[in-house]
């Protein structure tokens, strides 16, 4: 019953990130389940932004094929072909394929509909909290408006999509619970309540995978409760599969239906939460090594050094 | 007595009762005043003679006006009737007169635009109604209203007050002068202060709008309004040339390629002698024309035609209402642009450029545009500066007047459309102001020139600027799209954008 391995939405094969001589990620694999909540765990420096940022298009890795499938699994026959074809992205058999290492950056939110956010919140802060989520429909907007020429004259079908626009935004707005500081600037707002309008900004580009890089981080407990719902309510009542990178184990215990673990740009766990929580690599490698034992090794160690002196 | 259910009139015959009875007021107004008319006859006595036919013309025009109005009422498709309704009354005047198969035309022309206007009406009814406006709206859009107004006044004030010859100096040097730079500034507004990218040589679009004018006029003889449309198109080009090597670049290096772009369009007009006609530029650029009637004192002039003692106050007069539309169609584009999506992503690239591509915005597009438009504008100030000189040559295009352009964005705060406007009338007015302050040398001796000590001045003043109002004259935003209120948002949370 696992879902990321019988209806992946993303499949990452071989991800290999170099800069320089230093290698952030070698050998990667992973799959985000469609309709899962995925976590991608690790300490700090185990390169979990650098495959964030391979996903979302920031980065172009030097080694690896990241597959993203709209509506079901692509079969590898079908993923192949449109690697050998040298497009970026191409309809087969009835679904979109995309392979993301090939995708700019704005085209990997537009087109794979891959939205995210950044752990040090990127919102306009010049700009009113609705603003942020009306940019962040700009190209549903933009084809409304004609590329500007039937915006510039107001037709009707170009104000028709600005009110859907704004009804969208009213509409994340109320579950954000940010509906009363729609005409505030953004960056005005307290941290807590700008990590939920920049989770709600991506959800506003209406992605088909929803890339969180540490959405808990600062939150207090309660805030964190809100998230967790938000994140829940994304996946069953969006239908939005979720990524996110997260160092709040409790968040991460809570939610995720599937949990990869990275250590040193390498892949080490790989599972259903409560596997992956009882695996000795991930303790040995995330929680460090049990300190009972090494304060026997340590004290062993003085023993042996005692033992030697004359 | 009144039926219980009255069928609901339709939109015609309310039209038909609106305008019968403005009619019906029209003539009883123009009645007494425009029925009859008092003559001294031969023998000095005062003989009331009837005239009708102008009462009849009165009550005729406003009936159709009136119905018209009643039967368009958007104003989208009013601007499409009123036009219409104005060339097809020329054509047909022109029909009964001089030439009836010239006359016939236009006012079909004009017919057919009228009858376009009433679907283009019933399509635009049904769209939604608009978002509810804000509290202050209505008193900014009055204050506007105002000001556009005062400024289709000034010449004829000036020149009530002054006379032909007293206010050639106010309506050139301070009006047509400042205009000019409110133009570029709101031009150069659109890249730096919206889309945020730091462009320090945009005299480049202002110099190929001024050359492409001169050029095509002096060798193929193009007239000024053609030009005018190609000019912006060449130098909407040029931005996109420029857009394109620094679309990667950012802040300091931005400025320095953009400044570079500058000095090389200078450079090559001198070089290219050939081309450009190098130092000595181009002169005999055709001057400006009433819409085909020269400003001259000939038969065939602007002043002989409408029956003006010719005086040649009425081309800067001419030329001084051509920036002042040009200004106005800047602002008004700019203005539409920020509440359309391509305007929000040239804030948000200002606000964040990562955000942006995170959110699938197209950078490389929203830069581009932005250079574009900006050129545009720039190029479109050009040709107005080269039909006004009917000379020019590369010493008008030097680096001062790109840090001009700037300065005033900058001190107007950067975004901010009446901040600019503000700036450049106080930079520009200001060199003209010191030009007036003569008794300055009974106290400095005869050889003080205070224009000399411009340069300092605006020093001190942007250094005095920049301790007091380091985000420019007006330094909030306006939001371009509310919910409820409509409240600015503080120049602190603003970015300047990285480039």
């Amino acid at each position: 019953m696992s879902r990321w391995l019988d209806d992946p939405l993303l499949s990452v094969e071989g991800l290999t990130m170099r800069f320089g001589g230093l290698t952030a990620v070698s050998d990667f694999h992973m799959r985000v389940g469609r309709g899962d909540i995925t976590a991608l765990i690790g300490p700090n420096g185990a390169g979990k932004t650098t495959v964030f940022n391979c996903i979302t298009g920031f980065y172009k890795p030097t080694q690896g094929r990241l597959a993203l499938a709209h509506a079901d699994a692509a079969s590898t026959h079908d993923v192949d072909a449109l690697t050998r074809s040298g497009r970026r992205f191409a309809s087969m058999g009835g679904r979109d394929l995309f392979l993301l290492e090939r995708m700019a950056d704005y085209e990997i939110a537009a087109r794979a509909r891959v939205a995210r956010t950044f752990q040090n919140i990127r919102l306009f802060a010049g700009m009113t909290v609705l603003e942020n989520l009306i940019v962040a429909q700009h190209n549903a907007l933009m084809r409304a408006s004609g590329l500007t020429f039937f915006g510039l004259l107001n037709t009707p079908g170009h104000q028709r999509a600005e009110a859907a626009a704004v009804a969208r935004a009213v509409g994340w707005l109320e579950r954000i619970n940010l509906i009363g500081r729609a005409d505030d600037p953004a960056g005005a707002l307290p941290y807590g309540d700008q990590r939920r309008l920049e989770i709600a900004r991506a959800m506003c580009v209406d992605p088909v995978l929803l890339c969180l890089d540490e959405p808990a981080a600062g939150l207090n407990p309660r805030e964190s409760a809100q998230l967790t719902a938000l994140l829940r309510s994304i996946r069953d009542h969006d239908g939005v599969s979720v990524l996110l990178i997260e160092h709040d184990m409790s968040v991460v215990m809570q939610v995720s239906d599937h949990v990869v673990v990275l250590d040193y740009g390498r892949k080490i766990a790989d599972g259903a939460p409560q596997e992956v929580r009882e695996d000795p690599r991930v303790i040995a490698a995330y929680l460090g090594v049990d300190d009972e034992a090494e304060v026997i090794a340590a004290e062993s160690e003085i023993a042996r050094l005692a033992g030697e002196a004359p | 007595m009144a039926a219980p259910t009255a069928p609901p009139r339709s939109r015609l015959q309310t039209a038909l009762g609106d305008a019968g009875f403005a009619a019906l007021v029209t003539f009883g107004l123009s009645f007494p005043l425009l029925a009859f008319r008092t003559e001294q006859d031969m023998q000095n006595r005062l003989v009331v003679e009837p005239r009708w036919s102008w009462s009849l013309a009165a009550v005729l025009a406003i009936f159709c006006a009136r119905l018209l109005a009643g039967l368009i009422q958007d104003w989208r498709a009013r601007a499409l009737a009123i036009p219409g309704a104005l060339v097809a009354i020329y054509g047909g005047s022109l029909a009964l007169g001089p030439s009836f198969s010239a006359g016939a035309l236009t006012a079909c022309a004009g017919l057919v635009l009228l009858a376009l206007a009433f679907p283009l009406d019933a399509r635009l009814r049904q769209a939604p109604a608009p978002a509810a406006r804000s509290e202050g709206s209505d008193r900014s859009r009055l204050f506007a209203l105002g000001g556009v107004l005062a400024l289709f006044l000034f010449p004829f004030v000036m020149l009530t007050l002054l006379g032909p010859a007293g206010s050639l100096k106010w309506i050139n040097n301070y009006g047509v002068q400042i205009l000019i730079y409110v133009m570029l500034g709101w031009g150069l507004n659109i890249v730096v202060g919206l889309a945020g990218l730091l462009d320090l040589g945009y005299v480049a679009f202002y110099a190929v709008g001024a050359y492409s004018y001169a050029l095509l006029s002096t060798t193929f003889g193009i007239s000024f309004w053609l030009c005018l449309p190609l000019a912006g198109i060449l130098a909407a080009f040029w931005g996109v040339i420029l857009g394109f090597p620094v679309l990667r670049l950012r802040g300091d290096y931005l400025a320095i390629v953009t400044m570079a772009f500058g000095e090389i369009i200078r450079i090559v007009l001198i070089n290219w002698t050939d081309f450009s006609n190098g130092y000595a530029g181009i002169s005999s650029i055709p001057r400006v024309t009433f819409f085909g009637v020269p400003f001259t004192a000939n038969e065939d002039g602007f002043a002989a035609l409408f029956g003006l003692e010719f005086t040649p106050i009425h081309r800067t007069i001419f030329l001084y209402f051509l920036i002042l539309c040009l200004a106005l169609l800047t602002n008004a584009v700019t203005l539409r642009l920020r509440r359309l999506p391509i305007g929000r992503a040239w804030e948000a690239l200002r606000e964040d450029e990562i955000a942006c591509r995170s959110l699938g915005v197209n950078t490389v597009n929203t830069k581009l545009t932005a250079f574009a438009l900006g050129a545009m504008f720039g190029g479109f100030a050009g040709a107005f500066f080269a039909v006004r000189q009917n000379f020019v040559s590369p010493e008008s295009f030097t680096f001062i007047e790109s840090a001009t352009i700037l300065a005033i964005v900058v001190l107007g705060g950067m975004g901010s459309q009446v901040g600019v406007a503000l700036a450049a009338v106080a930079m520009i007015g200001g060199t003209e102001i010191l030009r007036e302050l003569d008794f300055l040398k009974h106290i400095f001796g005869g050889s003080f020139d205070p224009a000399q000590y411009r340069m300092l001045i605006f020093g001190l003043a942007m250094v005095v600027m920049m301790i007091w109002k380091p985000r420019g004259l007006i330094s909030t935003r306006a939001p371009s799209i509310f919910l409820k209120h409509k409240r600015a948002v503080a120049g602190s949370l603003v970015r300047e954008g990285h480039g």
